[in-house]
């Protein structure tokens, strides 16, 4: 199958604010000591056509930033994201409507001061997908759709729940007919009850309108149940591929392992004891990450190789890949259980 | 909650409980009506020169004069009835108050956003010039405009502009780099929408709660910088006296009795930025997420 969406070596650099002095001891030539973050870095990914990716890793990994770079909101320092041949970016701005974004935080995407039905009608309209005339059957056609009373466009945003809030911000999305939706912990803000119905209803629209979807969130079970493939990131980088069930069911790389060694279960076996495993040791600062490996501080399986040379992805089979110098140790693990 | 539930509406339930900001406002718009309609509820017309007669100088309040009817509050050394020249000089304070108060908020606010959505060096240039400017007191870089433009209205108010903008610039950048970073503006450029429809539709309508604070508090100031000014003799041409003047005319006369000319003059100016500072304070309270129930 081929790449609809194509991520090619994007890597996103946050520099550090200098202050005034030392950017006039840098200009004089003095040694200035630059602490830079590599939030992604050398990511390459691909998404195809109707698929579900699902996004996961640690807060602080780099998925957000990710998201936002293949959503066109920041541009990667260097690196390129492409749908379907066409450049997300061109000079430094957005240059596609073709994919749209969902907000973590319905409390904060929309805007108080705006009628909400104004809200998702100004894309549309400023892009010519609808007339002002004809605005408000476009924008009560998606509210519709989404499972809101179109009765309701002439509210503010804080007449509304959270869940419906966050329909709406899918209805801004949506409206904009992408072929590619990006989901930034879309319900990570969410009450439990209402997490499953947003999450019911991008399955249903992701469905019937084929649309190609990047869904990022730190939930494993969330992950598992809207992805098709899932790609699990650690410190900026990718270290896991491959379709969820297979990457859940048996887990590649150490990290990917450890991450389900540490979700809490409902439901536990008669003689089991009430303890989770933790990751050892904290997420290290991504001001100066582990060399090699960046994982090998924290990995049971780590070797002096891990130390010092970086583990790429590699093709375990034609449906996944990961990177780990030694994932032969987790595979086997799984199946001998 | 219904459909009716505008955010103005909502601003003016809140306000109508306080009962003494609704009687400043009161206040402010019996002024405002009394300054548009001074001709019609002036006894005479203190700026036509035909009417004063010099006889009628310097009376005391309650004196009836040449012209056939009672001076309420006395009459000032050129002969004018003191309430008409009140009227008529809450007029001339309250359009030099406006006109300079707006055309600040808006040259200030389009500096302060300009700076807060573009960032880098114009936002610094812009605002260190804002913050060198603060560090004067608005009351000498008026004073040197006004030295250097002239007199007359225009000028009045371009001195005040340039006093006054900056306080202007320095709220709408605090207001509109909050807003900036809110994910409704990167949701709105994530469209994309062009940065000019983001900043007309979300960042300034978003950044106009302390702009109105600003704004009320402003009008009053430049209210009393006017006076200030003409009460030194740097404002308006004697002819047409605004409040300050009126009070600076009287001030020979204060220790030998005549208290009337300054001390009208003054009361209402006195009332006129109280009241106004009253209901700026309540906009100000409600405003202020802190001090909400």
């Amino acid at each position: 199958m081929s790449a609809f969406v194509q991520i090619t070596d994007v890597t996103r650099v946050f520099g550090p604010k200098l202050s005034l002095g030392e950017k006039i001891a840098a200009k004089l030539g003095g040694n200035v000591e630059t602490r830079s973050v590599r939030a992604v870095s050398d990511v390459t990914l691909s998404v195809r056509k109707g698929e579900t990716l699902g996004l996961v890793g640690e807060s602080g990994c780099g998925k957000s930033t990710l998201g936002r770079a293949i959503a066109g909101i920041s541009p990667p320092t260097s690196g390129t994201v492409t749908i379907d041949g066409t450049p997300v970016m061109a000079d430094g701005t957005k240059a596609t409507i073709r994919v749209q974004t969902v907000f973590q935080d319905p409390f904060a995407s929309l805007d108080p001061r705006m009628k909400v039905g104004h809200t998702v009608a100004e894309g549309p309209i400023a892009h010519g997908l609808t007339t002002r005339a004809d605005a408000r059957r476009y924008v009560a056609d998606w509210f519709d759709r989404v499972g809101l009373d179109p009765a309701w466009l002439e509210r503010y945003p804080h007449q509304f729940s959270g869940g419906q809030r966050q329909r709406i911000a899918i209805a801004r999305a949506l409206a904009m007919q992408p072929d590619v939706l990006i989901c930034d912990e879309p319900v990570a803000s969410l009450d439990v009850s209402i997490q499953a119905q947003i999450i019911n209803l991008f399955l249903e629209l992701t469905r019937d309108l084929a649309l190609t979807s990047v869904f990022i969130s730190h939930d494993l079970s969330v992950i598992q149940h809207v992805s098709d493939r899932v790609a699990v990131m650690y410190l900026g980088r990718i270290v896991e591929l491959g379709p969820v069930g297979e990457v859940f069911g048996n887990p590649a790389h150490p990290y990917t392992e450890a991450l389900f060694g540490s979700v809490p279960k409902l439901v536990l076996d008669a003689d089991e004891l009430v303890r989770f495993e933790t990751i050892e040791g904290e997420v290290p600062s991504p001001l100066s990450p582990p060399t090699g490996c960046h994982f090998h501080p924290r990995c049971p399986y780590a070797t002096t190789v891990c130390q010092t040379e970086r583990a790429l992805m590699e093709p375990i089979d034609d449906h996944r890949s990961v990177a780990c110098h030694h994932y032969q140790v987790c595979l086997g693990k799984a199946e001998h259980d | 909650m219904s459909n009716t539930s505008t955010p103005l509406r909502r601003f003016w339930t809140e306000f109508r409980e306080n009962k003494v900001a609704v009687f400043a406002l009161a206040v402010v718009v019996l002024m405002i009506l009394l300054a548009l309609f001074a001709s019609v509820v002036s006894p005479q017309n203190p700026y036509d020169l035909a009417n004063l007669s010099l006889m009628d100088s310097r009376r005391p309040p309650g004196f009836v004069g040449s012209g056939g009817y009672t001076h309420l509050l006395g009459t000032d050394p050129q002969g004018r009835d003191l309430l008409s020249a009140i009227f008529y000089g809450l007029r001339i304070s309250i359009q030099i108050g406006l006109a300079a108060g707006f055309v600040s908020l808006t040259i200030g606010t389009a500096l302060g956003i300009t700076a807060a959505y573009l960032g880098g060096r114009i936002e610094a240039l812009i605002m260190r010039l804002v913050d060198l400017q603060l560090s004067f007191p608005a009351i000498l870089l008026a004073l040197v405009m006004v030295a250097l433009l002239g007199q007359g209205k225009a000028q009045l108010v371009g001195a005040l502009v340039a006093a006054q903008y900056a306080y202007f610039a320095r709220t709408a950048y605090g207001a509109a780099k909050a807003e900036r970073g809110k994910d409704y503006i990167e949701a709105a450029l994530a469209t994309p929408l062009s940065g000019r429809l983001v900043v007309w539709r979300h960042l300034l309508p978003n950044c106009t709660p302390p702009l109105i604070v600003v704004a009320t508090v402003q009008i009053a100031n430049s209210i009393s910088l006017e006076a200030t000014l003409s009460f030194l003799g740097l404002g308006l041409p004697v002819t047409e006296p605004s409040l300050g003047m009126l009070i600076s005319n009287g001030f020979p006369y204060m220790m030998s009795g005549r208290y009337w000319i300054s001390v009208y003059p003054g009361v209402a100016l006195i009332i006129l930025i109280v009241a106004i500072n009253v209901v700026g304070d309540q906009v100000r309270d409600q405003f202020n997420p802190r001090l909400r129930k």
